[in-house]
C-alpha cells in the first residue's frame, strides 16, 4: 500500500487488519503517535489526513492508502525547528508526562484550520457566520476529543490561543 | 480481530454484488464503530466493502430540499452552507455529537446504522440478545443508566445512539436505499425497529441494501427549531437525553410542531403523541407540560434510568419554551 506520510512516499505491507495507528509505530516506526485507549475516546492516536484530523485507532490503514498523512514527527515540515504550537507548549506548559501531546498537537492544528475555513461547533452561536472565533468555549468544546490525564488543560489552551492569534486572518 | 478482505466498490451495483455473494460481508463507511466492533469480536465480517467514495455530494436543490449522499462525512454535512441555512437544526445536533476527529470520519449512512453503546452489546462474557439471539439481557437487571425508557421490551433495553438521526427524524427525512431489486426510500422515522423479541434485527434494510443518501425535504415556512442534548459531561458523550423541536406558532397558538428524542428508545423517538396534543393549543407551559406527559405516559424505568423520564418531560417543556423565547 502506498501513502505519503511526513512528505515521503511510503510502501507498506500490511494486513487489512492493521490500524493505521498500528502501521505508523509498528511497520514504520513512527512512534510519535500514542495508542491510548484504542477506541477512539482519548484522542492519543490523533493524526492529520490531508489536513483533517482523526483518530488513527478507529482507521483501517488499508482505507486511507494513497493519503498524505501527518503525524508529530512531520508537523515541523522536515526541518529540525519546533512548530509553532510544538515551542507554545513547552513555554505554556502544556503537557507533564506528554503522552498525550502528540494527538493534542495535531488535533489543535486540525482544529484551526477548522476555524480558519469557518466551520461551526456545537457552541458557535451563530450557524450562518462566515468566519468563527477561538474563545474560551469554543477551544474547549472544538479539543474536547483529546484528554490528557495529568489535567495540563490550561496550559495546552494556552498555547493553542497564542499561536491561534498569531496566525494572521 | 477476525481476518477479512477489504474491497473498495467501484459503484452501488458493483457494492451489492459483492455483498450478496458473500453472506459475510458488510458495507464500510468511515469504520468508527464497525472497527470498534470488530475489534470487540461483537462483529466479525469476512468481507468489507468501502462505500464511502460512491456519493459523497450535498445537493442543494431548487424546491428547497438537500440531498446528502451517504457517504458525506458528519463534518462536512454539518458545515455545508446549504445545510446550515436550511436546516440549522441537522448541523446543530450533527456538531452535538462525538468528536471534532470522529466527525471527521464518520458518515451519513454510518451514523444511521451505528450499533448501540450498550455494555454489555460490547461485552463477550455478558448475556446480549442483541448480540447473540436468544442468549438473554443482562442489561435489564444490570447497571442500565443508559438505557431505554421507551419502546423497550423484555429482549432488549438499549438504546440508539445517535444524535443526528434524532434531527432526521423531525425534519422528515427520506433515506434513499438501493437493492439488489432496485432503488427505493424509506423514511427515517420507519427504518430502525424496535427491539420486540428480536433486538438484532436494528432496521427494515436488507443485509444488501446500500444506503446511497438521505434527502431532507423543503420545509414549507420558517419554522423555529433547535436541538438539546443533555449528558454527563459538556462536551463528547451520548446523550442521556436529547430532544429535537420544530414549531411554527402563529398569534400565540402552535400551528405546526415537530419533536423527536434521543438517548430514550431503541430508534429515534418521533415524538407524535406529544406533536398531536400539541398542534392548536396555545404555546404555553402547560401545554408543553400536557404533552411531555402524553408522550412519557407509557415510559418505563430501570433500576438505574428511571430519572430519565422525568428528565425527558423536562427537556420537552425546556426546548419549547426556548424556542417560544420563554426564559426556562
Amino acid at each position: 500500500m502506498h501513502y505519503i506520510i511526513n512528505a515521503q512516499p511510503m510502501d507498506v505491507i500490511a494486513d487489512p487488519r492493521t490500524s493505521l495507528l498500528d502501521m505508523l509505530r509498528d511497520n514504520l516506526g513512527l512512534m510519535g503517535t500514542k495508542k491510548g485507549c484504542n477506541q477512539g475516546a482519548c484522542g492519543a492516536c490523533t493524526v492529520l489526513v490531508d489536513g483533517e484530523r482523526i483518530n488513527a485507532c478507529l482507521a483501517l490503514a488499508v482505507q486511507y492508502e494513497g493519503r498524505e498523512i501527518t503525524t508529530v514527527e512531520g508537523l515541523s515540515g522536515g526541518s529540525d525547528a519546533l512548530h509553532p504550537l510544538q515551542s507554545a507548549f513547552i513555554e505554556h506548559d502544556g503537557f507533564q508526562c506528554g503522552y498525550c501531546t502528540p494527538g493534542q498537537l495535531c488535533s489543535a492544528i486540525g482544529m484551526l484550520g477548522k476555524i480558519e475555513r469557518g466551520v461551526p461547533s456545537a457552541v458557535t452561536a451563530d450557524l450562518s457566520a462566515e468566519t468563527m472565533a477561538l474563545d474560551h468555549d469554543e477551544l474547549r468544546e472544538r479539543m474536547s476529543g483529546n484528554l490528557c490525564r495529568c489535567g495540563a488543560y490550561n496550559g495546552i489552551a494556552e498555547a493553542i490561543t497564542k499561536v491561534h492569534a498569531k496566525v494572521p486572518a | 480481530m477476525n481476518p477479512f478482505t477489504y474491497e473498495r466498490a467501484a459503484d452501488g451495483a458493483a457494492a451489492i454484488r459483492l455483498v450478496s455473494d458473500n453472506r459475510q460481508a458488510k458495507y464500510l463507511g468511515g469504520g468508527t464503530n464497525l472497527v470498534d466492533l470488530m475489534r470487540e469480536q461483537v462483529e466479525r465480517p469476512k468481507l468489507l466493502v468501502d462505500v464511502t467514495a460512491l456519493s459523497r455530494e450535498i445537493e442543494a436543490r431548487e424546491d428547497g430540499s438537500v440531498l446528502i449522499g451517504a457517504g458525506a462525512t458528519n463534518t462536512a454535512v454539518a458545515a455545508d452552507r446549504t445545510v446550515r441555512e436550511r436546516f440549522p437544526l441537522l448541523s446543530r445536533a450533527i456538531l452535538a455529537g462525538a468528536s471534532g476527529q470522529i466527525r471527521n470520519m464518520a458518515t451519513v449512512a454510518g451514523n444511521i446504522l451505528q450499533r448501540t453503546r450498550c455494555t454489555y452489546f460490547y461485552d463477550e462474557a455478558a448475556r446480549c440478545n442483541k448480540r447473540e439471539p436468544g442468549a438473554g439481557c443482562d442489561a435489564i437487571d444490570g447497571v442500565n443508566r443508559i438505557h431505554a425508557i421507551l419502546g423497550a421490551s423484555p429482549s432488549c433495553v438499549a438504546t440508539h445512539p445517535s444524535d443526528m438521526c434524532v434531527a432526521l427524524a423531525a425534519l422528515d427525512a427520506v433515506v434513499h436505499v438501493q437493492g439488489p431489486g432496485g432503488d427505493r426510500t424509506v423514511k427515517l422515522v420507519d427504518l430502525h425497529r424496535l427491539p420486540g423479541g428480536r433486538p438484532d434485527i436494528e432496521t427494515v434494510l436488507d443485509a444488501q441494501d446500500l444506503i446511497t443518501g438521505v434527502e431532507l425535504p423543503a420545509l414549507g415556512f420558517a419554522w423555529r427549531a433547535t436541538y438539546r442534548k443533555v449528558r454527563d459531561r459538556a462536551s463528547y458523550a451520548f446523550a442521556l437525553v436529547s430532544v429535537a423541536a420544530m414549531v411554527d406558532v402563529q398569534g400565540g397558538t402552535i400551528r405546526d410542531v415537530r419533536l423527536a428524542l434521543g438517548g430514550v428508545a431503541h430508534k429515534p423517538w418521533r415524538a407524535w403523541k406529544a406533536e398531536e396534543a400539541l398542534r392548536g393549543r396555545l404555546a404555553t407551559r402547560e401545554s408543553f407540560a400536557q404533552a411531555a406527559e402524553a408522550e412519557l405516559a407509557d415510559a418505563a424505568g430501570l433500576r438505574d434510568n428511571a430519572f430519565k423520564i422525568e428528565l425527558a418531560k423536562r427537556c420537552i417543556v425546556a426546548t419549547l419554551g426556548d424556542l417560544i423565547g420563554e426564559t426556562a
